[in-house]
């Protein structure tokens, strides 16, 4: 029997029913979350050789390549090499797992869905609830307005640490991307401070996740269900996706 | 900006090991009996063992590490365009005299006695007579105001001149297809870089910096500068090249350090 065009108009939309966290986006999450301590912890051992402010150190504790009896065996040195040695193989697992990360957050929707739009007016409000201990964590698959903005603005920093990374790794090769650093040294400055802001969303992060484990757990598990129909990538990208 | 009598470099140790060390610790060094090297060996073994894999471990992902550092030469060596130039810089951005930077201080550096010296050519070139000073100095020279990056994040603008490298290497008819040019120094420094390096038109053995004879802690008679290097790949006081195709190494990267070194 043939459907009329008004049976059609009234069917509501397809549901398509997933989990919060696909398996895809938990392997590169804590993918990202190894490669990244990796970075920094390699990081401050290679910026304690030639700091930029005389008064930021950190202790060989804190650092990969760091320890004194490691480098010594291996490199006869206090252990910048190894320091480098970890930066660089850190390095291939942020370029080729967040470029993933980034396509896939892109392309299949996710981000589109859970990440937009983010109205100042929201941002306001939820913040101001946080003041009063009111935010509401009942739905885990809605973000507020403060987490998307952090989210949004992580994403934003971690492209440009990569891209302040590369200008310092190629400043003569990659010679134009550096100049949009004005030089080596401001190429080390933006790298150096988007450290500061990757390590401080780390800890608001982490410090959210543990006061609300079911989200830790939803990053494990893959979380509550949800209908990944709303919200479709922009009409531009929908055709080559299929969606 | 004056010359830095000892550069804070942690490339080195802090402070060289004092010979009457020795003498103080005479007592010491003799109760260090075969007895207790044996004892302490064995507990050194037996930890490994309570510890799990921990110092297998270490060894397990130095292996992976020191793989990932050959993969990332391979992965600069593709990036890399021989015919890209370097940005270069104006007379007013050089800083004069240079940064100096060595495995040691300043004040430890040897000058070379030029009329001794000679740069001693080997492996896979032609005409492999010895050059005098006077004769590299008699060559063609070829200015570089270019950037001086250290793997230790600092850098300055430097102003070099000298002979191509290329133009050299034709000159004495180098094998142009080998892998590799090494350099031995006077310091007993040693290193070397890939043939497309050496071939790349910003790539001199230097003679001059801002037009002045090199100063002596610099690398005076002869250093390599390569716009396409970081700073320890450009050895000092040269005394030799070789070009080849069997991988030299170098100081730095005998310690760990990439081999490629590329900016």
């Amino acid at each position: 029997m043939a459907e009329t065009a008004e049976h059609l108009q009234a069917r509501p939309p397809m549901r398509r029913e997933a989990r919060m966290h696909p398996l895809a986006v938990r392997i590169m999450h804590w993918t990202n979350a190894v490669a990244i301590i990796i970075m920094i912890m390699s990081g401050i051992k290679i910026y304690g050789d030639s700091p930029i402010f005389s008064f930021i150190s950190f202790p060989d504790a804190l650092t990969l390549g760091g320890d004194g009896a490691t480098a010594f065996r291996f490199h006869h040195n206090f252990g910048q090499s190894g320091a480098l040695q970890w930066h660089f193989l850190g390095m291939w697992i942020v370029v080729v797992n967040g470029t993933a990360f980034l396509i896939y957050g892109l392309a299949s929707g996710r981000w589109w869905r859970m990440l937009l739009p983010i109205r100042p007016r929201e941002v306001v409000a939820t913040l101001a609830d946080a003041m009063r201990f009111k935010l509401s964590h009942d739905d885990l698959t809605v973000y507020n307005a403060v987490q998307k903005l952090l989210y949004v603005g992580i994403i934003l920093v971690a492209i440009v640490e990569v891209t302040a990374g590369l200008a310092i790794w190629k400043p003569v090769q990659l010679s134009h991307l550096a100049a949009l650093f004005w030089s080596f040294q401001g190429a080390r400055l933006v790298h150096f401070l988007g450290m500061f802001a990757i390590v401080a969303f780390l800890c608001v992060h982490v410090l959210l996740a543990l006061l609300v484990p079911r989200t830790l757990l939803a990053m494990i598990t893959g979380g509550p269900k949800v209908d990944i129909g709303r919200g479709a990538p922009p009409a531009a990208l929908a055709p080559q996706l299929g969606e | 900006m004056s010359i830095r009598t000892l550069s804070p470099s942690r490339l080195r140790p802090a402070r060289r090991i004092d010979r009457s060390f020795l003498a103080e610790n005479k007592a010491l060094i003799e109760r260090i009996e075969r007895r207790n090297v044996l004892r302490g060996a064995l507990s050194l073994g037996a930890l490994a063992l309570l510890g799990g894999c921990d110092v297998t471990d270490t060894y397990a992902m130095q292996k992976v590490l020191t793989a990932v550092s050959a993969w990332n030469d391979r992965a600069q060596a593709l990036l890399f365009d021989q015919t890209h130039l370097a940005p270069t810089f104006t007379e007013a951005e050089v800083l004069k005299p240079p940064r100096f930077e060595a495995y040691y201080g300043i004040a430890d550096v040897s000058p070379v006695d030029v009329s001794n010296w000679k740069l001693e050519l080997g492996g896979l070139i032609a005409d492999k007579r010895s050059w005098t000073a006077a004769q590299i100095y008699a060559q063609p020279e070829q200015e570089l105001i270019i950037r001086h990056v250290c793997v230790e994040g600092w850098d300055y603008i430097g102003q070099w001149s000298g002979v191509n490298l290329r133009r050299f290497l034709e000159t004495v008819g180098a094998d142009l297809s080998a892998k590799y040019v090494a350099f031995r120094c006077f310091d007993d420094y040693y290193g070397s870089i890939d043939m497309a390096a050496a071939l790349h038109p910003q790539t001199i053995l230097a003679t001059r910096y801002a037009k002045e004879y090199i100063g002596d802690p610099f690398g005076y008679p002869l250093r390599l500068r390569t716009a396409t290097k970081l700073g320890w790949k450009n050895p000092k006081w040269i005394t030799a090249i070789e070009v080849t195709n069997n991988y030299p190494g170098g100081f730095w990267e005998d310690r760990g350090f990439n081999w490629f070194g590329g900016l």
